[in-house]
């Protein structure tokens, strides 16, 4: 069976400081070319801090931005035109901020038959059935349809926002941090109803976050992201209880837990992305880093089974 | 709407300007249905005749023609040019600047600098070339006074349009198939009205003076057709002989203009969200105290909260924020306070030091003493004295907290220099020692740096050398690393648990996260709905929560380590603080409620470190023993 998503070297640069005529000042790569498959069904999970290229990833998944290298497989189908129309039948998007990823001027039922109207061209009657399945499906209340969105609670309005996604009918949802403005007790509501609707209707999910524990909380696969590329990827099980990149392995000594000393971190941060050290990017504040690793850059590689690590002294 | 209009009202000379424009207009139509003197007719016999003249109310002109009808019919066409320019200019002008605003990139900058220039042209040199390339006559003044100010609505419209054009639900609409033209009317256009609505109306009475200018030259209007400006042009040559010639017409441009202006500055402030949610004012110094009693002093804690209440007043509904919050801080102890958003737990902060917004906050009960001198109420000379020099806060986001337009060193030494009498370079020697105790790399450089300059870490290291600058005795932390990633997260704790240690300092900690809690308090007080639950030793209360509300606030957090789980959840919301349930307020989403839950006020209830304000706590761990 061919995967949900593929990747094949996607990539995204950013022209730096443009000018009216001729070439940019500085580039800067968001994204180092990627390969990331995902199989039907399954829940990969992408962490990463900021900068480090998830979001940008995100939106080249869903064509809101086009990709400046390489190409995207969705169900077998090459779509490498950033054509948002194109890629929504197929895959849809889950916005980080519920709020502002909804119209303040229109009703809940305007936003959600937006995708039926204008990709499936689905008739008023049509319409309304769909919009009231999905509306039960995301365990919302009929009445709220007439409403406008600031009349809803961050929840509320992020299962307006994964209501409209599941209205487009696609089959593969990428969700970018889909919790992160969310209260903690408000957050398990999401995750659950997220969980329960993937069961329903064999959904796959790309699930987009910088906190660890809820990752590994609802992921098969995680994908670790480090300054524009992928430093780990493996199941979820193991990837942060048995990292094999180093930074894996600060990420999830940081993350602050309960009955655990204060860890301290490592010094420094991410180096500059318009200057960017020619070997590992974290070799700056890897404490096991030596010459070949600030002279070369470590590919993506098997480890151990389904673990891979990019990095050339795997722990 | 009709809120909208008893806003406007609420804006006393905004009513009045109303009040003369719709008198004004109402005029002007019903001119062809009054019994007046055809405007246009001439009696050389009559002329000048002064005002309250025999059939003639306000006199006639050189021409013997009567001023009544002629300002009336005037003002008819002044003001049927004016409208019609306005709206031709917000028309294009909307349709260019949202068109370049949602294009962005070559598009917006070529489409600009084409109205830049229209713009570096005097206003008025520009209309008497449109007037002189295509003739004078009204209708060319009208077509030259909406070209002049079309880059003024273009503008406007392109800058707001581009906040708009990267919002999400932009992006949202494009993946729901729709095309750009439709996203331009249904999605981006919406969102921009009220902003063309506003420029409207401040610029309305302008342009009914450039068109009154244009025939005052000669140039608009064309004899003998009335217009206020071309009225205007002819009495010129009588204004000593004859002024009230002048003056009529006059005086109708000064109303007109006057309460269009008037009512458009009542429109623009009833249209704009800031001002709609009140907060017509700034926010006083300190916060408004409305205390009906104080509670009886105590000597205990560095810094002791007792009682505290805290409301927003808006409109008629009192939002009730801090409930009756007591808490108490020893020197060198670092107390967590916990809670989820709209707990209460960031104004209870606030108001330690009054800076909670008045209006609408205000204290209305409690005390905060801090070595038993109590500090609400103080005059504000003392707050301000105390501010920042013996308690300090951290806020979440450093960005907005440090001024984008000094270097941090400045920052830091003004900072020193409010509290103490020092020289310049004392100052700075001591900002670089604070960047040192900070531990930011290079700080001889970086104190010449801009906060933007520097990346989210180092700024929040920036915020927390700000708060040290006077050696405090007590620092406030509001979310201090939630803006932060993990790894530099930890960095900033690791600081924050040093600096107390080798300073002694006392920090009240508020976050949401129980992680960082364990890892940096003593002791912890969670907050729901505006007052504490349940407080205790860190370590006592996560490892066996005696609240049901922080039992299962702990339950839903997922731990690392614990592999693909089906998260806990706690149904329902927090209630609304303007509108709280009688007794518990966890009642209505605790499993465990009881009728007696739902009536009576719960105490907080414990041996003096440890307390709970529930009916039926959790067993604790000396009875689970």
């Amino acid at each position: 069976m061919s995967p949900a998503v593929q990747t094949h070297g996607l990539a995204c640069r950013f022209e730096f400081g443009r000018r009216l005529f001729g070439p940019p000042r500085a580039l800067l790569h968001a994204l180092h070319p990627t390969d990331l498959a995902v199989a039907p069904g399954e829940t990969l999970g992408i962490v990463g801090e900021s900068g480090c290229g998830k979001s940008t990833l995100a939106r080249m998944l869903v064509g809101l931005q086009p990709p400046s290298e390489g190409f995207i497989e969705i169900e077998g189908a090459a779509l490498n035109r950033a054509d948002p129309a194109e890629f929504g039948r197929r895959i849809q998007y889950v916005f980080q901020d519920p709020v502002s990823s909804l119209n303040p001027r229109k009703t809940i039922r305007e936003i959600l038959e937006a995708p039926l109207r204008y990709l499936h061209g689905m008739g008023r009657a049509a319409r309304r059935a769909r919009i009231d399945e999905i509306f039960g499906a995301v365990r919302l209340r009929p009445e709220f349809l007439t409403r406008y969105p600031h009349e809803f609670s961050g929840g509320q309005a992020q299962r307006i926002g994964i209501a409209r996604a599941l209205a487009a009918s696609a089959r593969i949802l990428v969700l970018d941090e889909p919790v992160s403005a969310l209260d903690v007790s408000v957050q398990a509501q999401v995750l659950n109803l997220l969980a329960d609707l993937k069961a329903e209707w064999g959904l796959t999910y790309l699930f987009i976050s910088h906190d660890l524990a809820v990752v590994e909380a609802v992921s098969d696969r995680i994908a670790v992201l480090y300054f524009g590329s992928v430093v780990e990827q493996g199941p979820a099980e193991r990837v942060f209880a048995a990292p094999r990149h180093p930074y894996t392995r600060l990420l999830a000594d940081s993350a602050p837990q309960v009955g655990r000393k204060l860890g301290g971190g490592a010094a420094g941060e991410l180096p500059d992305p318009l200057d960017p050290p020619p070997g590992c990017a974290f070799a700056g504040r890897c404490p096991l880093a030596t010459e070949r690793c600030r002279a070369e850059r470590p590919l993506l590689r098997p480890v151990e089974g389904d673990q891979f690590a990019a990095c050339h002294h795997p722990l | 709407m009709r809120a909208f209009l008893k806003l406007l009202f609420r804006n006393r000379l905004a009513g009045m300007g109303a009040v003369f424009l719709a008198v004004i207009v109402v005029l002007a139509l019903l001119t062809p249905l009054l019994p007046l003197h055809p405007p246009n007719e001439i009696n050389t016999a009559n002329r000048y005749l002064r005002p309250l003249a025999e059939g003639h109310w306000l006199g006639t002109d050189h021409l013997g023609r009567d001023l009544l009808s002629r300002i009336l019919w005037g003002t008819r066409l002044s003001l049927a040019v004016g409208f019609a320019a306005a709206l031709i200019a917000a028309v294009i002008g909307a349709a260019i600047g949202i068109t370049a605003g949602y294009a962005g990139g070559r598009t917006d900058n070529v489409t600009m600098r084409g109205v830049d220039m229209l713009m570096a042209f005097p206003y008025i040199l520009l209309a008497l070339a449109i007037v002189a390339v295509l003739g004078p006559g009204l209708m060319n003044a009208l077509i030259a006074v909406a070209a002049v100010n079309i880059p003024f609505f273009a503008r406007n419209i392109r800058g707001v349009t581009v906040g708009i054009a990267h919002k999400e639900f932009v992006d949202a609409a494009r993946l729901s198939g729709m095309g750009h033209a439709r996203i331009l009317f249904s999605e981006v256009l919406p969102n921009v009205v009220p902003v063309i609505v506003i420029a409207m109306s401040t610029t309305l009475g302008w342009m009914i003076l450039e068109t009154a200018g244009l025939s005052f030259l000669g140039l608009g209007s064309q004899p003998p057709q009335a217009d206020l400006g071309s009225m205007l042009g002819e009495a010129r040559s009588a204004l000593i002989s004859a002024p009230h010639t002048s003056l009529v017409p006059g005086a109708m441009i000064l109303l007109i203009v006057m309460s269009i202006n008037l009512l458009g500055d009542g429109v623009r402030d009833a249209l704009d969200p800031r001002l709609r949610s009140g907060a017509l004012s700034r926010p006083a110094a300190a916060t408004l105290v409305e205390r009906k009693q104080v509670p009886a002093p105590s000597s205990e804690g560095l810094l002791r909260i007792e009682d505290l209440e805290t409301q927003f007043q808006v409109g008629r509904r009192d939002y009730r924020a801090v409930n009756g919050v007591s808490l108490s801080l020893e020197p060198g102890e670092c107390v967590g306070l916990i809670g989820e958003s709209g707990s209460g737990k960031s104004v209870t902060a606030l108001s330690v030091m009054g800076l909670v917004a008045s209006p609408p906050g205000v204290i209305t009960g409690g005390a905060v003493r801090l070595d038993g001198d109590d500090l609400i109420g103080a005059p504000y000379a003392r707050l301000r004295a105390l501010r920042g020099n013996r308690v300090a806060y951290i806020f979440q986001d450093p960005l907005s907290t440090l001024h984008p337009l000094y270097r941090i060193g400045e920052q830091l030494a003004e900072a020193i220099r409010v509290h103490h009498p020092v020289g310049r370079n004392e100052a700075k020697r001591r900002a670089v020692q604070l960047l040192v105790d900070v531990r930011i790399p290079n700080p001889a450089q970086r104190i010449r740096a801009y906060p933007h300059e520097l990346s989210g870490g180092m700024r929040q290291r920036v915020g927390i050398a700000m708060a040290l600058a006077n050696d405090p005795d007590i620092i406030i932390a509001d979310e201090p690393t939630t803006a932060l990633d993990v790894t530099v997260q930890a960095q900033i704790l690791k600081l924050l648990d040093d600096l107390r240690r080798s300073r002694g300092l006392a920090i009240l900690f508020i976050t949401h996260d129980f992680g960082v809690v364990a890892q940096l308090c003593d002791r912890v007080a969670v907050m729901y709905a505006g007052r504490i639950v349940e407080e205790g030793p860190t370590a006592e209360v996560l490892e066996a929560p005696a609240h049901p509300y922080t039992k299962r606030l702990i339950a839903c957090v997922p731990e690392l380590g614990g592999g693909r789980r089906r998260l806990e959840a706690i149904p329902g919301l927090p209630p609304a603080v303007d509108d709280l349930p009688p007794g518990c307020a966890f009642a209505p989403r605790c499993d465990k409620a009881a009728e007696a839950c739902r009536s009576g006020e719960v105490a907080l209830q414990g041996q003096d470190r440890r307390r709970v304000r529930c009916l039926f706590p959790e067993p604790t761990t000396e009875a689970a023993q």
